[in-house]
């Protein structure tokens, strides 16, 4: 531990927050107030290094912040209140959780005294958000409330990142205490040997698993977006000469158009990246975790042919879904560079040519099924037309992020925007949570504030946090949101139409607002889309308000699905093909 | 409620003596559906620290996961498999009986057959202990007369490997 860098007596626990936050470099806390946290809001307005951001919603709060940290590379950080402040927060943490984005938390809690009585606004916030955050602590002294929030940074920000919980009783911040942020802390329990080092036999091993194989597959996912192993991972990719396909999560890992890039992989995967997936022989997986999105059912992925070389942070998910061959815990960055390296200092690599031929002649077959085709002469607006004018309109701009809810909208982005840079598509993949798209929005663009954000949204999950069009207003924050609006819960329309014999039950959506009007109610512009003639112009006309927000109704096609697509339980290669 | 085939594995933890830290592993089998036989903890004499021993069963697979996300937790320390290598295991039995004089006695004869001892009797009930591993206990259990037990309070085992080897931290 360094020595003391600040060392005041006399600070209340109130004073503490700010004051930790700002001296961890943290800009933007994303929050809402109420009792159990006015005097940590109280200091925060007497400083002027950490910005506040009113939300509408505490789900937006930490959605914001999550998206805030996917962007940049810092931990996000939102401010919530005891009770329901919390469980309105749980959503937002346990998205987090999931595609483990570095956030703390900050939650006001009831006095100690009062703690397990009942109190108003009271809840076991470490109880209840236990399973869904990398670790929680619930502060009981006002000395240990800097350390503590020492310790939430670097838990949340290392290893396998993800949220950290802080919970902090209303009398622990009105009492004045110790104040000591160390640079660095240690966690006996936590801090082990980072097992970042690889073997030199077991390098070698990798290097010639590879540079045999004759159907070689290269997957990655976020792991490769979270310890910034993009370079990396195009390094070693290009010099292989080896097809490469990215998960939702690990979109931007490696350059979307790229002509090794397959696509997506997954239920919503292209035809080329699932069945070279499941028919390669060697399968170099990184900062993935072949989750059910991914591979569908593992009995039906499993195949004696296939040796998997496995790279990633977590132990636990190496082996958990599908038996690896080859692992590898470390960081994928390193580990990539490692492999970089080796492969330099050998100087030439041998490769199979005559299977990898061979390998490329079926893949490119497989590419000509043309499987993201839709009919480009619709007269009503096609929903994939909509995100390909979008990317072609916003391709050649330097900072673009696309941002987006959950369900086919989100399909459609993942499958037609192409990504080339991380950190550039912000959503949630593991928990699947309809309403992060605005929110999200509002923490990228206040992150990259010259930046241009797009949220690809539908009428269905833009709704569930569609109050936050007032945050919005509140700090001019200009982002473009396109709503594909089908009138139905469209992927749950999608599932009944396939599965459930075409009875759409509570996937149509009555009464929908004016989404015009309601915009323009808060201030904003609004336009509303209904000829695919009109898309382009409407798109360059909201696109050149550089300073407006301004949602995009676009009413789309009812009846179009998401192809390809793995139905639940099956197999990589048993897709529904348009 | 252990399968037949699933191998059963005594993992023996140590972890930070932190309110809380129990619930993180209690939560962690119940979140994750591995099970639990049996799970003890108690403090040791560093008092930072506290020691606790799983019982769990389940293919090596889902072992190896079980001791993964275990090493996940913040709060754990160190942890070891103990079923991997030569151990010790006991488990501390009390029961109270009722029952004729003669029920009683037989049951206490019995009960020192297996290292027991009589712990309390009052005019009615006896109080018994005794420690063994589980199967011990189990067969202990399986020879008595089950009309004269009144309550039966087992801890579940708690284990060290043994030799030269501990788990250090």
């Amino acid at each position: 531990m360094d020595l003391p860098t600040a060392f005041t007596k006399n600070l209340t626990g109130a004073a503490m927050v700010p004051k930790c936050l700002s001296d961890e470099g943290v800009r933007y806390v994303f929050g809402y107030p109420g009792g159990a946290v006015l005097p940590i809001y109280d200091e925060l307005e007497k400083q002027d290094r950490v910005n506040h951001i009113l939300v509408r919603h505490e789900q937006a709060a930490v959605h914001a912040a999550d998206a805030y940290a996917r962007s940049t590379q810092k931990v996000g950080v939102a401010l919530v209140t005891s009770g329901p402040g919390v469980t309105n927060a749980i959503t937002g943490i346990a998205t987090a959780f999931m595609d483990s984005v570095p956030m703390v938390i900050i939650t006001g809690q009831v006095p100690t005294h009062a703690i397990g009585q009942d109190a108003f606004q009271e809840v076991d916030t470490v109880g209840i958000t236990r399973p869904c955050v990398k670790h929680n602590f619930l502060v009981k002294n006002v000395d240990d409330i800097s350390i503590t929030i020492r310790k939430a940074f670097h838990i949340a920000s290392t290893g396998r990142p993800g949220p950290v919980v802080v919970d902090i009783p209303k009398d622990i911040t009105t009492e004045k205490g110790k104040y000591f942020y160390p640079k660095s802390v240690s966690i006996r329990s936590y801090d082990t040997d980072p097992h970042v080092d690889i073997k030199e036999d077991s390098l070698e091993k990798i290097i010639s698993l590879l540079e045999t194989a004759k159907r070689p597959m290269i997957y990655t996912g976020g792991g490769v977006i979270f310890s910034e192993a993009h370079e990396e991972l195009k390094s070693l990719v290009r010099c292989l000469g080896y097809p490469c396909t990215n998960t939702l999560m690990g979109l931007g890992g490696y350059p979307g158009t790229d002509p090794l890039f397959l696509g997506m992989l997954g239920m919503h995967g292209t035809y080329e990246a699932n069945m070279a997936m499941q028919n390669c022989d060697v399968l170099f997986a990184v900062g993935a975790r072949f989750d059910d999105r991914v591979i569908g059912n593992p009995k039906n992925f499993e195949s004696d042919d296939r040796k998997i070389i496995h790279v990633d942070i977590d132990p636990s998910s190496i082996s958990k879904r599908v038996k690896v061959d080859f692992p590898v815990v470390g960081d994928v960055r390193y580990i990539l560079g490692k492999m970089n390296e080796k492969l330099k200092s050998k100087g030439s690599i041998s490769r199979n040519k005559a299977a990898l031929t061979e390998w490329w002649k079926q893949i490119n077959q497989w590419r000509s099924k043309n499987c993201l085709s839709y009919d480009r002469d619709s007269k009503v607006i096609k929903p994939q037309m909509v995100v390909e004018k979008l990317y072609q309109l916003t391709a050649d701009q330097d900072e673009v992020y696309v941002t987006s809810d959950v369900g086919q909208h989100q399909m459609w982005a993942a499958q037609f925007y192409k990504f080339d840079k991380p950190r550039r598509w912000i959503n949630s993949g593991g928990l699947g949570t309809m309403g992060v798209g605005l929110p999200y929005a509002l923490g990228v663009q206040l992150a990259h504030p010259d930046a241009t954000v797009l949220c690809v949204t539908g009428e269905a999950s833009i709704q569930m946090c569609i109050q936050e069009l007032s945050t919005a207003k509140q700090y001019g924050l200009p982002v473009k949101i396109i709503n594909l609006n089908n009138r139905y819960m469209g992927m749950v329309r999608q599932w009944q139409e396939f599965f459930h014999g075409n009875r759409y039950a509570s996937s149509y959506m009555e009464a929908l607002p004016d989404f015009v009007k309601l915009t323009e109610s808060y201030g904003h512009i609004g336009m509303k889309i209904e000829n695919p003639s009109d898309i382009e112009g409407a798109l360059k006309e909201a696109l050149a308000m550089k300073d407006d927000l301004v949602f995009m109704d676009f009413i789309t096609d009812q009846t179009e699905n998401v192809y390809p697509m793995v139905p639940g339980g099956k197999g990589l290669s048993e897709m529904i093909l348009v | 409620m252990m399968k037949e085939e699933e191998p059963r594995h005594v993992i023996s933890l140590i972890l930070e003596n932190e309110s809380g830290a129990l619930s993180r592993v209690a939560g962690l089998f119940s979140a994750r559906g591995y099970n639990i036989e049996s799970l003890t903890v108690a403090p040791t004499n560093d008092a930072t620290v506290s020691r606790m021993t799983i019982v769990t069963s389940g293919s090596e697979e889902v072992v190896t996961q079980i001791t993964k996300q275990l090493n996940k937790l913040v709060d754990v320390i160190t942890l070891a498999n103990l079923t991997a290598g030569s151990h010790v295991e006991r488990e501390l039995l009390l029961i109270k009986l009722t029952g004729s004089q003669s029920e009683k006695n037989t049951a206490k004869e019995l009960a020192e057959n297996y290292g027991g001892r009589l712990l309390d009797s009052s005019n009615d009930t006896y109080i018994i202990e005794l420690t063994g591993t589980v199967s011990e206990l189990d067969e202990f259990m399986s020879h008595l007369n089950s009309s004269v037990v009144l309550e039966v309070v087992r801890t579940g085992a708690s284990g060290v490997g043994k030799g030269s080897e501990v788990l250090s931290y």
